[in-house]
């Protein structure tokens, strides 16, 4: 666990730029495939390993394949500055690869998450889950799916926008809420 | 902006510019008193601020590599970030939410209030709310703190909707939208609130109150200001009477400068303030500054804190609006009939999508959790803040080994959830429970303790000297010169959220200040 929260830290202003580069960067895209063509480190069957991956570890059945694209983007990009994350994913990938006697991206959904199961409290499980946790719930493609709005300050706030519009609830009395002045 | 010459030794230095210092620091420039105001951050603005989480938090956060050890569970959740505050001018008050709550009588004298609390190192405040209620309304009225000074109240939004109609249904009688420090009409020359609910990641409307964009610029007209940012304080250097003659700090460059002063005032949060004086240490005090007591660093608090969600049918959209948009106070009073002592907020919270992913289960993965996230735009939330007791062996301390890059030991938190703390959370989780399942929740979720936000206790006051480590002016036992002037001061956490009392004790803190200098005693 320890190993986990040091990599959370320790990553978040590289992966903040990252998941910033992502957001704007990246055009949307209708599959992962076409975003593999931008990877610097990693090669296909890390990156559709890694897609498996990160899918399980967050899934969301309504969140396409392009944005956790994304994350493993972050992944690569990472990989691509610092040797020592190239070797952790390039690890961590083979022993997924082995660990269940057949490569992790041909497992069902079930098993692939037995898998990820034995790994968690390793380093290699820690760095995705750490990495995506950050770039993929920061992706506005994600915000929007999952019922976020994101930055409100560009749209004035939600003064006039709905910051009191809860109706299936009565309204509390003016003593307790007054009205905006 | 007045710059100061590193021998004027008739200046104040100030270490740390947030809601203690950076109110110390204005309190002192009005009186016409020369001040050169340390901070270790860079200066942001409402403009640089951004409506982004993660960006936000690597812009704000003090991000130096801390150690955590203890039962709580920050040391497993986030062992190298024990608390959540701010390393940029104006301190943590760019990162607050606002609440501006007065303590309580009784919790000003907690060791005769709460007798008989085993392994609890209790004191009495050496003040009493009387001799805070002077200086109360100057800090309401400075912070423009709403339902004071005849100030409205703010809007209540989505989320406090729903905690107010569970209050009413538990039959609590205080749930308002409370006293804030956010202008609900422009005042002191800001705006209102816009309802954006990034108070967290630093006001863009400037309608919260920060030392950033109110005390600070109001200090710097004087003249009589010289704010340094990004250099960080490392050593209090004093003379052979045991006199602080002044500081020795890092620029942002790595230069070291020796700042002399007439008076050293330490202001830099719970964990930093007794820090630096335990790494002050020298021959004349080999257990660092103002130590006499071995109290320095000891007795840390972070009140005992938790949140409640709940997910409901239709939607909330609780990230509209103020982050702290509601207060409960009925679980604030003395009352010792519920298995502990001592009283606790509810207080709305919300929190944006990156965070709740990152906060509602530290660590978690699979479906069971991206389930709970989906819940999302039906989320409303609140936090639990409590009175913690104060333990000898919750404590600051220097890392045995690890060096941060100034050469200085990082500092080790460790905290145990005293059982009086963990009767606490249970109960009040069970009763914010309640309060969503009263109002129909589909699931109420358990949320463990942020990093903290509330740092206290760890340079306290006392009657005695041999009980802390400063007296009723913050002014340190043993060093006439040396003053405490953020919350680790407190010398019990109380329910309250700290920012109110401790602009409050500032202001109090600066009359006496220039008082004993114009009486030549310091």
């Amino acid at each position: 666990m320890e190993m986990k929260r040091r990599e959370f830290l320790k990553t978040s202003a590289l992966v903040v730029a990252g998941a910033a580069a992502v957001a704007t960067g990246v055009p949307l895209v209708a599959s992962a495939d076409d975003q593999w063509s931008s990877l610097k480190t990693l090669d296909k069957h890390q990156a559709d390993t890694l897609l498996k991956m990160t899918r399980q570890i967050f899934p969301h059945d309504n969140v396409p394949d392009s944005a956790y694209a994304k994350v493993v983007v972050v992944l690569d990009t990472d990989a691509g500055t610092s040797p020592e994350t190239a070797k952790l994913l390039k690890d961590g990938i083979e022993q997924i690869d082995t660990v269940n006697g057949a490569g992790f991206a041909t497992l069902s959904a079930d098993q692939q998450v037995i898998v990820l199961k034995k790994i968690e409290t390793g380093p290699f499980f820690q760095k995705v889950h750490a990495t995506e946790l950050q770039s993929f719930y920061s992706d506005p493609e994600v915000w929007k799916i999952l019922g976020y709005q994101g930055p409100s300050f560009p749209k004035g706030g939600y003064l006039h926008r709905g910051f009191n519009d809860l109706t299936w609830l009565p309204n509390p009395p003016a003593s307790a809420s007054p009205k905006a002045s | 902006m007045a710059q100061h010459d590193l021998n004027d030794d008739s200046v104040v230095v100030i270490v740390g510019s947030g809601a203690g210092g950076g109110t110390l620091a204005n309190e002192l420039t009005q009186k016409g008193m020369k001040v050169v105001l340390f901070e270790a951050g860079a200066r942001q603005s409402p403009a640089t601020f951004v409506n982004q989480e993660w960006p936000a938090f690597n812009q704000l956060a003090w991000l130096d590599k801390r150690t955590t050890s203890g039962t709580w569970q920050i040391a497993k959740d986030f062992p190298n970030l024990p608390a959540w505050i701010c390393k940029t001018v104006g301190g943590t008050t760019t990162h607050w939410a606002g609440a501006s709550l007065r303590l309580q009588e009784h919790e000003f004298k907690a060791k005769t209030t709460y007798s008989g609390i085993k392994n609890a190192n209790l004191l009495d405040w050496p003040i009493t709310l009387a001799d805070l209620e002077p200086y109360y309304p100057k800090a309401e009225n400075k912070m423009g703190v709403t339902r004071t000074n005849d100030i409205p109240g703010l809007p209540g939004n989505n989320n406090f909707k729903v905690m107010y109609n569970g209050a009413v249904k538990l039959g609590y009688k205080t749930c308002s939208t409370g006293r804030m420090a956010i202008n609900s009409r422009p005042r002191d020359g800001r705006s209102s609130c816009w309802q954006m609910g990034f108070c967290f990641q630093g006001c863009k409307s400037g309608a919260k109150w920060s030392t950033l964009y109110t005390e600070i610029p109001k200090a710097e007209a004087t003249g009589k200001l010289d704010l340094r940012s990004e250099c960080m304080a490392l050593q209090i250097q004093h003379d052979d009477k045991g006199k602080a003659t002044g500081l020795l700090y890092a620029d942002k460059d790595g230069a070291h400068h020796y700042q002399k002063a007439r008076v050293v005032c330490v202001a830099c949060n719970s964990i930093e303030s007794p820090r630096l004086l335990l790494n002050s240490q020298s021959s004349t005090f080999p257990h660092g500054l103002a130590n006499s007591s071995g109290q320095v660093g000891k007795n840390y608090m972070r009140h005992t804190t938790g949140s409640v969600f709940g997910i409901f049918r239709e939607p909330v959209h609780f990230y509209r609006g103020t982050v702290m948009a509601g207060i409960i106070q009925d679980e604030a009073e003395l009352n010792t009939k519920r298995g502990f002592t001592g009283g606790f907020e509810f207080e709305t919270i919300s929190l944006g999508l990156p965070f709740t992913a990152a906060f509602l289960n530290p660590g978690a993965w699979g479906r069971d959790y991206t389930k709970q996230l989906e819940g999302y735009p039906n989320m409303a939330a609140m936090w639990i803040v409590g009175e913690d007791m104060p333990q000898e062996t919750n404590a600051v301390t220097l890392h045995p080994t690890e060096k941060d890059k100034w050469g200085l030991p990082i500092p080790n938190v460790h905290y145990d959830d005293h059982a009086n703390d963990l009767a606490m959370r249970n109960y009040a989780f069970d009763r914010g429970c309640a309060l969503y399942d009263s109002v129909g929740a589909v699931q109420t979720i358990k949320v463990p303790p942020y990093p903290s936000t509330h740092n206290l206790g760890t340079c306290r006051m006392s009657e005695s000297a041999r009980d802390g480590v400063c007296n009723k002016h913050g002014q340190s036992h043993d060093i006439k010169n040396l003053f405490i002037s953020d919350g680790s001061q407190f010398t019990t956490s109380a329910a309250e959220n700290p920012t109110l009392t401790i602009v409050t004790l500032a202001i109090r803190q600066a009359n006496y200040i220039s008082e004993e200098c114009a009486k030549q005693n310091i």
